[in-house]
């Protein structure tokens, strides 16, 4: 028998389903696969009682019962996605003590469809980083070369699907945080439109711009979870109530119209990897696909807009973590102001800090305008300048990132270099729009680079038959 | 001293009378094991996410349209960040921007217009408990998320008592069109006061002085005197007076600073971005409008006006919702309002006055059989206070009860009548003498009719007849 933790969540549900193996081994495979590269350190915690959901599945499997469509596939789960009776730490000392005592909406929907919970996975904490070495557990590594980093801030979640660790994972997206990783690991991470995914249940770092959103090994995978963890949920009042297509059939049209933006090839010019998209659009213009180029004037103002807004809620979202409640107290705190003050300061990282301290001072009387309201402004003129574009082609495409996955601890000095990390991915999340990182090259170390295909919002059915159709093109395979 | 002027705003806040919290579905109840009323939500567990409570945007709607604001088509809810340990989230959902309702005002007896900024919708916090110091203090959240609405007034009041006449009519309406219970003693309205003071003629304000959270209207009046005085004085003696935040301390009948202006905290407000502003359609509005019952002062006009009651006699039947809506049941069952608010103002309400808790014990339908047979004649006076009394003690039936007990009197008028006729024409002397001293007499001609009748004839219609035959 081939391995099967190379496999799918399909696939190792048909499988399962079967009878071709039973779901024990399945999870054992992948808690032996979790071992082997523990250098890794992509995965936090193996739930306890993952073996005996795994034996429970395979009673139903005995006794003939009806087996729902994600029976027994086990999946990892970010560390800031809430499961009951779990540990949800953000990967911050802060939060070691909390235990969530309700399910995230995705998490009870996964649930439902049979999903077994495997674990949680790496990041960094509180989600605000873009290498995952900014964790109280430890830096992660990538999965393809553990020199190097896994991208974040959703690094365990990718790495993890990159070293076939899950048959999929979740991973949550403010600035790029699903779709940089998957693009470093060589996997599939979408970023749905905001409002797709409800965000209940996910510990909030920017509440305008989170999205909870799949890592997996193939576009069938990544197209199907959305579908379980999609619409309306009475528990978040930004969830969406457009319908949710099916995206099971992914059937592509013969060629498509794609927008290319003058500013983000611009930046393209000066990269190591252009040729990598230069190749990828010459097959497409091939196989008779159009070309349209459109301006986003405010291009360039993506990196600021974001980390205007996101710095603000963040530093209001994170208000609650005070040594009070759940949060670790600080012992030498001995009257209320000092619980805030010396919890806080010894909970949170360097990082968390800075931004903190950001988002406090562009909220702050007198600079309220000048920085949160010039960039809520710009933030909507940014949005029409990109709808406008989609009125002309079917898809954007743009790298996931400017290079391939970055050494370990060689962007640690200086906060901006990690921030340009950002460079390609906050456009989507301060637009709303969805966008979907898939493999589409090599580049310097073999190690692989991602293409974004981004449509506008509540496409992400057409999003995902792109992203068939350009793979298989990649591939060499007739369209 | 004359010669300075008071100025006075208030921040009115009530709890709105809704089933569940304000963004969540936890019982909105006073009281309760601690942390029993709670949910993620609520505490602000991570992860958790607000839902706006339809029915507390519709009864500020409500609170709105009573005070005559404007109602704005769209509301925006917005964060208000300090660290407070009964703050759960370390940021209350308040609104700054774009409130449900803007303007408006109330009237007070004067004619004075007392004008409303705006009325927008919060949430409450929770409470800290002191009870046991050996544990620490403690953190209870059941307060935490429930609705409150918080009315800001102009500054516009000039005394004490136009302060207490503005947050009692506040209190009034908001009660009368159940849109808020406004149970002091539970915290379910408060105020903040903002006071200044000026000499008379001067158009600019003075620095105000501000006090947080007074929980009586009571202690409203008491800590505006006490603040006016303290700053007159203050400048009598050539000193200033500092913009600060002082706290009320009502059992001392003192205020003491809190918090001066430098350090006054930047709350950093910023659009709630997990709630989406609210679009507010004229038809719910128009529909929420059609809820309002007659308020206090509509109630008012109707009593004078229709009803003939005296200006005081409306203002004591309105003083209570209770007793309003008892006065206007027992007008439904029997059309004298004048009569009725007689008995009601003479002997229910002097009844209740002592009592602990105001509940009147007798039913419309008793009170009115009883003010119907005294009207008609069939029982006597002392007997309608007997029945009073026996109907007040225990539920029975007034019409039954005083015929069981052979209260109901079979004479007509015109027996009545022949019967003075009869003890007029047996003492001629007596006659004579009521001429010249009718109230010596008159106890004398009763007697002897009561005597004839044997204590049916209603004395009140024998002393009646009597001296229109003797005049």
């Amino acid at each position: 028998m081939t391995d099967v933790t190379k496999l799918g969540v399909l696939e190792t549900a048909k499988l399962i389903r079967e009878k071709k193996v039973s779901c024990e081994e399945v999870v054992r495979a992948y808690i032996k696969n979790i071992e082997e590269k523990i250098v890794l350190n992509a995965v936090v915690e193996v739930f306890d009682d993952a073996i005996d959901e795994a034996k429970k599945v395979d009673e139903r499997v005995k006794n003939g019962e009806k087996l729902r469509a994600l029976e027994g596939v086990p999946m990892l789960i970010k560390d800031n996605i809430l499961i009951t009776g779990k540990h949800a730490g953000c990967a911050s000392r802060f939060m070691q003590n909390f235990v969530a005592p309700y399910d995230a909406t995705v998490i009870a929907k996964l649930r439902n469809e049979g999903v077994i919970f495997l674990g949680r996975t790496n990041m960094d904490e509180f989600a605000m980083g873009s290498s995952t070495e900014k964790s109280c557990y430890g830096i992660c590594r990538n999965a393809l070369d553990t020199s190097r980093v896994p991208g974040g801030s959703s690094g365990g979640s990718a790495s993890a699907v990159g070293a076939n660790l899950a048959c999929a994972s979740l991973g949550s997206d403010t600035g790029g945080s699903i779709r940089q990783p998957a693009s470093y690991n060589g996997v599939y991470g979408v970023k749905p439109t905001y409002g797709r995914v409800s965000r209940y249940g996910l510990i909030a770092f920017a509440s305008s711009l989170d999205q909870i959103g799949p890592i997996t090994k193939n576009i069938e995978d990544n197209a199907y979870l959305l579908k379980v963890i999609s619409g309306k949920d009475e528990h978040d009042m930004t969830s969406a109530s457009a319908s949710v297509d099916d995206y099971n059939e992914i059937k592509s049209q013969k060629s498509y119209k794609f927008g290319i933006c003058d500013e983000v090839e611009k930046q393209l010019t000066n990269l190591v990897t252009k040729p990598v998209y230069d190749k990828i659009i010459e097959k497409l213009k091939k196989n008779g696909c159009e070309f349209v180029h459109f301006s986003i004037k405010d291009f360039d103002l993506c990196l600021p807009i974001y980390y205007v807004l996101s710095t603000a809620e963040a530093t209001s979202n994170l208000g609650r973590f005070d040594g009070v409640k759940y949060t670790v107290r600080s012992e030498r705190a001995d009257n209320v102001p000092e619980i805030y003050t010396k919890s806080r300061s010894e909970g949170f990282g360097e990082e968390v800090k800075r931004r903190i301290m950001l988002g406090s001072y562009v909220l702050s009387s007198g600079y309220y305008d000048a920085y949160y309201n010039k960039a809520k402004k710009l933030q909507r003129r940014l949005t029409n300048q990109l709808t406008d574009a989609f009125k002309e082609c079917d898809a954007v495409l743009l790298p996931t990132t400017a290079n391939v996955a970055f050494k370990i601890g060689s962007k640690g000095d200086n906060p901006i270099d990690m921030y340009l990390e950002d460079l390609f991915t906050t456009l989507a999340n301060i637009t709303g729009v969805p966008s979907f990182s898939i493999p589409c090259g090599k580049g310097e170390g073999d190690m692989p680079l991602g293409l974004q295909i981004m449509c506008n919002k509540f496409e992400e059915r057409k999003m995902y038959e792109i992203a068939k159709y350009i793979e298989k093109l990649l591939k060499g395979e007739n369209v | 001293m004359s010669e300075y002027e008071t100025v006075i705003g208030l921040e009115v806040h009530a709890e709105l009378k809704t089933k569940s919290k304000c963004f969540c579905s936890c019982v909105n109840e006073f009281g309760g094991e601690p942390n029993t009323h709670c949910c993620p939500v609520c505490v602000g567990l991570p992860g958790a996410l607000p839902v706006i409570n339809k029915r507390a945007v519709e009864l500020t709607i409500k609170a709105g349209l009573c005070m005559g604001c404007d109602i704005n088509d769209i509301a925006v809810f917005e964060r208000k960040n300090y660290f407070y340990p009964d703050l759960a989230k370390a940021y209350q959902i308040s609104q700054l921007v774009r409130p449900i309702c803007l303007h408006g005002g109330v009237t007070l007896d004067s004619g004075k217009f007392i004008r409303l900024n705006r009325i927008h919708l919060e949430e409450d916090a929770g409470k800290l408990v002191h009870k046991n110091l050996a544990v620490g203090t403690l953190v209870d959240y059941n307060r935490g998320g429930v609705p409150l609405i918080e009315m800001v007034s102009e500054a516009d009041m000039s005394s004490a008592a136009e302060a207490v006449e503005f947050m009692t009519k506040l209190r009034h309406n908001l009660i009368y069109a159940n849109i808020a219970e406004c149970k002091m003693q539970e915290g379910g309205m408060r105020a903040d006061v903002n006071v200044s003071v000026r000499k008379k003629g001067e158009t600019k304000l003075g620095t105000k002085v501000e006090m947080k959270n007074i929980n009586s209207i009571k202690a409203v009046e008491r800590s505006i005197l006490y603040e006016s005085a303290r700053q007159i004085e203050l400048l009598e003696n050539g000193g200033t007076v500092k913009q600060e935040t002082r706290r009320w301390d009502d059992l001392k009948g003192e205020n003491y600073p809190m918090r001066s202006k430098e350090n006054s905290q930047d709350y950093r407000y910023f659009p709630d971005p997990d709630i989406l502003s609210i679009k507010i359609p004229r038809e719910s509005v128009e529909k929420i409008r059609k809820e309002i019952p007659l308020l206090p002062a509509e109630r008012k006009k109707k009593y004078i006006e229709e009803y003939n009651l005296s200006n005081y006699d409306a203002g004591v039947l309105l003083s209570e919702k209770a007793y309003a809506d008892y006065f206007e049941q027992c007008v439904q069952l029997y059309n004298k309002p004048k009569g009725i608010a007689n008995w009601i103002m003479s002997s229910v309400l002097t009844i209740i006055k002592d009592e602990e808790e105001k509940v009147i014990r007798i039913s419309p339908k008793n009170l009115t059989a009883i003010i119907e047979m005294l009207d008609k004649k069939q029982i006597s006076q002392q007997d309608s206070r007997t029945l009073f009394a026996k109907c007040w003690e225990e539920d029975i039936d007034a019409k039954a009860t005083a015929e069981k007990m052979g209260m109901l009197s079979s004479l007509s008028s015109g027996d009545i009548e022949k019967v003075v006729d009869e003890v007029l024409a047996e003492n001629p002397n007596a006659c004579e003498d009521f001429k010249k001293t009718p109230e010596r007499v008159l106890p004398f001609f009763i007697g002897q009719c009561m005597k004839k009748t044997k204590g049916k004839a209603d004395s009140e219609l024998v002393k009646k007849l009597i001296y229109e035959k003797l005049k």
